[in-house]
């Protein structure tokens, strides 16, 4: 098994943050959008650099969709951000009409998603953002694993024209993939290959599902570990081909466990091959205040937790 | 073109806004035929908009053309009706209107690529945030095209509207003109009674526009010299609104004046009692 390891710790907004540097000096149709986080958001760099590229639109993020959407009129690229839970939940209707109904080239890029936001409790933890958001038709969802992927998934998709919804977090965890990856929209990453039981995971979640692999290891578990960090539109023949082998799967989100991941990865497997699945998510709650290590502990999310579900799935093949 | 003309075009519009409800039995009579004078000065005199051998083309970005949008989609029979007419999309294809396979479905959209539409709306108070974000691109693409939007009345109750009012100004969005149809109904009966907004010029112009007056909204030289006016205060670092006075239904006696007709159709007789107030100047789809 491919041993992961890491020198230093970042939060992948700041990974959305440097994208933003390096798409500030390379596209001139990108412009950036806030509602009043440019802090959170880490855009401090972007604002610098392209102040006339810059809009600040105040606490005031039904607009800021409006602006965006009137935006690609005239062939601009905006990025829209936010916490996730004002860019999703709150804005629905505005995403739902003047983006994604409309198809425009807008991407909805959100901060702090997640338990992980951590201390702010329940309020600011969007655990259904991802269900609502791959619901919307044309609507594409990434979830990005780490800072340097986080970062390459920002530049990339303002190449690809169409809605997406980035969804990234604050706190600071392992910086493991290559610094520089290119990142395909849609294509899963093989992270481990493995042959007793396919972990399926999304954003933070994977850094925990590659842990949750070494304990399983030491315990005779072989795990194929693949890491999707598009969850609209999923790969779903990578999916099948790891099942194919494994038999039974785990999948890990960051998410309520209706509407997230797991949902879609069962959809896949309903229709194509009946497997045992185990889902590692939140059980349909909502969060509350605590340090994330805590959190994902509390609410069943972390490598041990993922360790159970994959010891379950195996069992019920 | 003459006010004569003008007025020419304007009642075949209105033929086509009551034919067009009468043919599906659904949409919206009343605010369409209130906005006809507006949306005919727009396209037929005011707006610049992109021609090729005197024939309007569309594409989507709208560079150096002016653009316009309808956030109260609802009266979308207007639009579609003034749209054809101009020369975006046949005539012919009024008759689809709200019917299976159409590209003029009951709300504007862009999902059916139905050429001069740009973004949908429906759902209210989107647009003007819509017409702001066009009219910064504008402004990042050095393009000296102006961005006309129109929102209802009833539609001021929507707080995104309060959103986009305050970003307009702090942003100095000087190249937009926005207008509200001040036709005092909404659904559910008059606007006063039903949520009043009390003094929208005084609210808008607290917020830092610059607000003028359409007293007589359904009077085709009232409405170009207001837009000529509103247009001449472009460029000094403030948005503008417009509050054009209209009577919902005008121009069909029966439909005048009363909510009852914002979204009702007219049945065989009441069409053949409205098209006999209506000269056919431009020839029926």
């Amino acid at each position: 098994m491919k041993k992961y390891t890491f020198t230093e710790k970042k939060d992948t907004r700041s990974g959305f943050g440097a994208g933003m540097h390096v798409l500030g000096q390379q596209n001139p149709n990108v412009v950036a959008l806030c509602a009043d986080l440019v802090g959170s958001l880490k855009l401090e760099p972007f604002i610098k650099e392209n102040p006339e590229r810059f809009i600040q639109c105040g606490i005031s993020e039904a607009n800021m969709i409006g602006v965006s959407a009137g935006l690609t009129i005239g062939g601009k690229i905006p990025f829209a951000t936010t916490f996730a839970n004002f860019a999703t939940g709150r804005v629905y209707d505005q995403i739902r009409q003047s983006v994604a109904y409309s198809n425009k080239n807008v991407k909805i890029c959100a901060s702090h998603a997640g338990l992980t936001l951590g201390e702010d409790g329940a309020t600011h933890q969007i655990l259904e953002d991802i269900g609502m958001m791959k619901m919307l038709p044309g609507m594409t969802v990434i979830n990005p694993c780490d800072y340097n992927q986080t970062k390459a998934a920002t530049i990339a998709i303002a190449d690809y024209e169409g809605p997406v919804y980035l969804r990234f977090g604050r706190p600071v965890i392992p910086v493991f993939t290559d610094a520089d990856q290119k990142f395909e929209i849609g294509k899963a990453w093989m992270v481990n290959e493995g042959t007793d039981v396919s972990i399926i995971a999304t954003g933070h979640m994977v850094w925990e599902a590659i842990q949750a692999g070494e304990i399983l290891e030491a315990e005779g578990i072989n795990a194929e570990i693949i890491n999707i960090h598009t969850i609209k539109p999923l790969d779903e023949e990578a999916i099948l081909k790891s099942v194919e082998k494994t038999g039974c799967v785990v999948t890990a989100e960051e998410h309520n466990r209706i509407g997230g991941l797991g949902d879609s990865v069962a959809q896949v497997l309903v229709k194509n091959k009946l497997v045992p699945q185990e889902y590692v998510a939140v059980n349909d709650s909502f969060g509350e205040s605590g340090t994330p290590a805590q959190l994902l502990q509390k609410y069943g999310l972390d490598a041990k937790h993922i360790v159970e579900a994959a010891k379950r799935a195996i069992a019920r093949k | 073109m003459e006010i004569e003309q003008l007025e020419k075009v304007a009642s075949q519009v209105r033929r086509d806004i009551v034919r067009m409800v009468h043919g599906c039995q659904s949409g919206h009579p009343g605010g369409s035929l209130g906005c006809t004078e507006l949306l005919v000065a727009l396209y037929f005199e005011r707006m610049k908009l992109k021609e090729q051998d005197g024939n309007v083309v569309f594409d989507m970005d709208g560079r150096d053309e002016d653009l316009f949008f309808l956030s109260n989609g609802h009266i979308s029979p207007v639009w579609y009706s003034v749209l054809a007419r101009r020369g975006y999309f046949p005539v012919s294809e009024l008759a689809t209107f709200r019917k299976l396979d159409s590209r003029l479905q009951g709300h504007p959209t862009t999902h059916e690529h139905l050429e001069g539409i740009r973004i949908a709306s429906g759902s209210l108070g989107q647009g003007l945030s819509v017409a702001l974000g066009a009219a910064t691109a504008k402004k990042l693409n050095n393009d000296k095209g102006i961005v006309y939007v129109l929102m209802g009345d009833g539609e001021q109750q929507e707080g995104q509207v309060w959103e986009a009012a305050t970003f307009a100004p702090h942003h100095q969005v000087d190249n937009l003109i926005a207008f509200i149809d001040l036709n005092g109904q909404q659904i559910d009966g008059p606007t006063v009674k039903v949520m009043n907004n009390r003094d929208l010029g005084a609210k808008y112009e607290a917020f830092g526009w610059e607000v003028i007056s359409i007293e007589e909204g359904n009077d085709m030289a009232a409405v170009t010299k207001g837009l000529y006016e509103a247009k001449g205060r472009l460029g000094h670092g403030r948005p503008i609104m417009v509050l054009l006075h209209t009577g919902m239904g005008y121009g069909v006696d029966f439909m005048m004046g009363s909510h009852k007709w914002h979204g009702v159709a007219p049945n065989d007789e009441q069409l053949a009692a409205a098209l006999a107030q209506l000269d056919e100047t431009l020839g029926d789809y």
